[in-house]
């Protein structure tokens, strides 16, 4: 049952309930302008700082979250994303079991990132992401090289990659890193399937995720004068 | 009546740690850097109960100092308490070194407190812990016995109000930590006695279910609590093991949720537990029967504790069964009134959380204890070392605090990887030389390259900065570090944190410790 338009697409879907989606960071908002919908699987690759900002401020707004089988993640990195840490639980080596044990955290933690193994056969892929549809959870599927090196979690409904850092403040032995600008492409099904970039400060001076926006291009009026 | 065993941490300490000396060698415990308990000797010296160790050394420099181990006293304990219960039945522990025992039926049996007196003294000298001192004492109430005990008097029938009155009105919590204690103190109340004479309506209306409780302890009259009944059964709660398991910290683990449920299933009916009856069966039919009392409100981590001591002392002692645990059950004894449902009131967890936290439970099962871990923000200087991993269901307490300013560290923001342990890294100049960092913290050629130790890659660097030396513990050879710190930029725009140990005689030993990913 739903209530169509008069050209016969689908308004409001009465069949599903929906449940509110996951607040994200304004900044993270050009990419996926609804929010982390609950239910689905948002494959993240090329950045840890990426998974942490889009995580964090669920986090911060009392979901849970999981990190199963990724490397070890600094707390104080995730703090300064803005994480709360008290609903943040780790599963460095899930193991042979790792189906059965990201399928338990999907009944009760409302984020659950992995790392899939090399090879994850498509069966369990398409189970995983069932139950995160049943249980309202959002799988995030995480990894470390850029998408370019093959699409190891099909079933994912929003693609988010982070390509070509650039860090800012540091020089030739002198300065410090203070802040990285990095392009993120968000490309997907449904509502996502027209791809969107966006280049972001991740992290941002003094940590966490900021907009980066450009500055103008300098003209030179003196040759238009002339 | 109270049996006593004075500084019973003390004796516990002696006793696991096989201590051949004589009993006059000065010896403390300590928690947390403070005295809780020290022996006669150590208390001749001028050691006191809340001294830091240094201070305690200071005044007795041969002082034998020990770590607190409440599980083994709880297991030395477990003969005191069998040998108890040999000469009369129904014997409450309050804490390890600290029995209750109701003496009327006793008294009966032997004749007089007099005979129940020595039957308990040759029942206790009968032990083979010879170094045990046990004082007891009789009176109205559990409370006044253990003071008796303290004293080593008997109190006539009646006479407990009297004994009392003029005690100091902090003994009713010698660790000075109750708030209770101070406000009686600034209301002028100093002793005992002054604050059983209040009316016990008003004190319950002014301190609540605890504070009636310590009036009633004050007056002598906590043999027979006011609000206290025989609850109903339902409250009692069972566990049956299956397989039955004969490890405490697994008994412990599988426990948790009977606690919760047990504590949870009173607090539903407005009842908070003082006192319980803890009942394990082994699967060949052995039982041990114990009652626990405890001074306030038993919460799910008190029961949790006695449980894993009872079964210590039960699993580990003399009387040990001939299998594995398989029934656990927890009766209520005594109850009090509670004001309110305290875990929702104080806890704050709500269904989500409780949901989480059992999912989480679950996983732990799966893949064993460890596998999953609870992260926390600590002090230090190194990224490793600011971040501290503990399993699911352990206190996720800091080592190190982390709001100090820890000078040395490296500012926000932090890297998001850490490499544990650090990978070693061989760091090369434009020429292929290895890039070394001068005892003045001054790097002469500049890092233009890294790779791993094998060789395999090379990765060539755009930009860095550092050195940034960190000399920390040089006091202590065992765990001192002198490190310069790095940051290296690399042509794909990845950064990392490295480290170079300073001062090493073979060649500068880079380490790759961090990723900025």
């Amino acid at each position: 049952m739903a209530v169509r338009r008069l050209d016969g697409s689908t308004a409001v879907d009465l069949t599903r309930r929906v449940a509110p989606a996951l607040p994200i960071h304004p900044a993270l908002s050009p990419l996926l302008p609804d929010g982390i919908r609950r239910g689905s699987t948002v494959s993240v690759s090329g950045s840890v700082s990426l998974l942490l900002a889009l995580i964090s401020t669920a986090s911060a707004e009392g979901a849970w979250c999981a990190l199963v089988g990724l490397p070890t993640i600094s707390a104080e990195a995730a703090a300064e994303y803005g994480l709360d840490l008290q609903r943040l639980a780790i599963v460095p080596q899930p193991g042979a079991s790792w189906t059965t044990a990201v399928g338990a955290l999907l009944d009760a933690v409302d984020i659950v990132a992995l790392r899939p193994p090399a090879r994850a056969v498509p069966g369990d892929v398409r189970r995983l992401a069932a139950r995160a549809r049943n249980r309202d959870a959002v799988l995030m599927p995480y990894q470390p090289g850029t998408a370019v090196n093959g699409e190891t979690w099909p079933a994912a409904d929003v693609r988010l990659s982070a390509q070509g850092g650039r860090w800012t403040g540091i020089g030739a032995g002198h300065g410090r890193l203070r802040q990285r600008r990095l392009t993120v492409t968000a490309a997907g099904r449904g509502s996502a399937a027209r791809s969107r970039s966006s280049t972001l400060w991740l992290p941002a001076a003094g940590g966490g995720v900021g907009t980066y926006e450009p500055v103008a291009p300098v003209l030179d009026l003196t040759a238009r004068a002339g | 009546m109270a049996v006593w065993c004075p500084d019973w941490p003390v004796t516990a300490a002696r006793l696991s740690a096989d201590l051949s000396v004589d009993a006059e060698l000065p010896t403390a415990v300590i928690t947390a850097n403070r005295v809780i308990a020290c022996s006669h000797a150590a208390r001749v010296a001028g050691v006191r109960r809340g001294l830091r160790r240094r201070e305690a050394q200071a005044r007795c420099p041969n002082l034998a100092v020990f770590p607190r181990d409440e599980l083994a006293e709880a297991r030395t304990f477990e003969p005191v308490v069998l040998a108890l219960e040999s000469v009369a039945p129904a014997v409450e522990v309050t804490r390890p070194g600290l029995a209750a025992i109701g003496v009327r039926g006793p008294t009966r049996y032997f004749g007089s407190e007099t005979g129940v007196l020595h039957a308990l003294s040759r029942a206790v000298a009968d032990l083979a812990t010879s170094t045990t001192d046990v004082l007891i004492g009789i009176a109205d109430g559990a409370f006044a016995a253990e003071l008796a005990a303290r004293r080593g008097l008997v109190i006539p029938h009646g006479g407990s109000p009297q004994f009392l009155a003029d005690l100091p009105v902090n003994t009713l919590d010698p660790s000075g930590n109750s708030p209770l204690i101070g406000l009686l103190r600034r209301l002028g109340l100093r002793t005992l006695g002054a604050f059983a004479e209040l009316p016990a309506r008003d004190v319950l209306a002014r301190f609540g279910p605890e504070g009636a409780w310590a009036h009633r302890q004050a007056g002598g009259r906590d043999d027979r609590p006011v609000a206290a009944r025989r609850p109903p059964v339902e409250f009692t709660a069972t566990l049956d093991l299956e397989p039955p398991v004969d490890r405490v910290d697994t008994v412990a683990f599988s426990a948790r949720s009977l606690a919760e449920r047990f504590i949870g299933d009173l607090a539903g009916h407005g009842l908070a537990c003082t006192c319980l009856e803890l009942q394990a069966q082994s699967e060949n039919g052995e039982e041990t029967v114990r009652r626990w009392r405890h001074a306030g409100v038993l919460g799910p981590v008190d029961v949790l504790d006695r449980i894993r001591w009872q079964l210590e002392g039960w699993l580990g002692g003399t009387a040990r069964p001939t299998g594995g645990v398989a029934r656990l059950r927890l009766v209520p004894i005594e109850t009090v009134p509670t004001g309110a449902h305290q875990q929702a009131l104080w806890g704050g967890s709500g269904a989500e959380d409780e949901r989480a936290h059992r999912a989480l439970a679950r996983v732990q099962t799966l893949l064993g204890h460890g596998s999953v871990l609870v992260p926390v923000v600590q002090g230090g200087r190194g990224p490793g070392q600011r971040t501290r991993l503990t399993p699911w269901g352990d206190d996720p307490e800091p080592i190190r605090p982390p709001d100090q300013p820890w000078p040395g560290r490296i500012p926000a923001p932090v890297p998001t990887v850490l490499i544990d342990p650090p990978r070693p890294i061989q760091v090369l100049d434009d020429d292929g030389r290895p890039v070394r960092v001068t005892d003045r913290g001054a790097v002469p050629m500049p890092p233009a390259q890294f790779g791993f130790e094998d060789g395999s890659t090379t990765i060539a660097i755009t930009s860095w900065a550092g050195p940034w030396p960190v000399d920390e513990r040089w006091w202590d050879p065992a765990s001192a570090r002198h490190v310069a710190r790095f940051q290296l930029v690399d042509v794909q725009g990845r950064a990392y944190l490295v480290s170079c140990e300073m001062g090493a005689g073979n060649g500068p030993r880079w380490q790759l410790e961090a990723c900025y990913d």
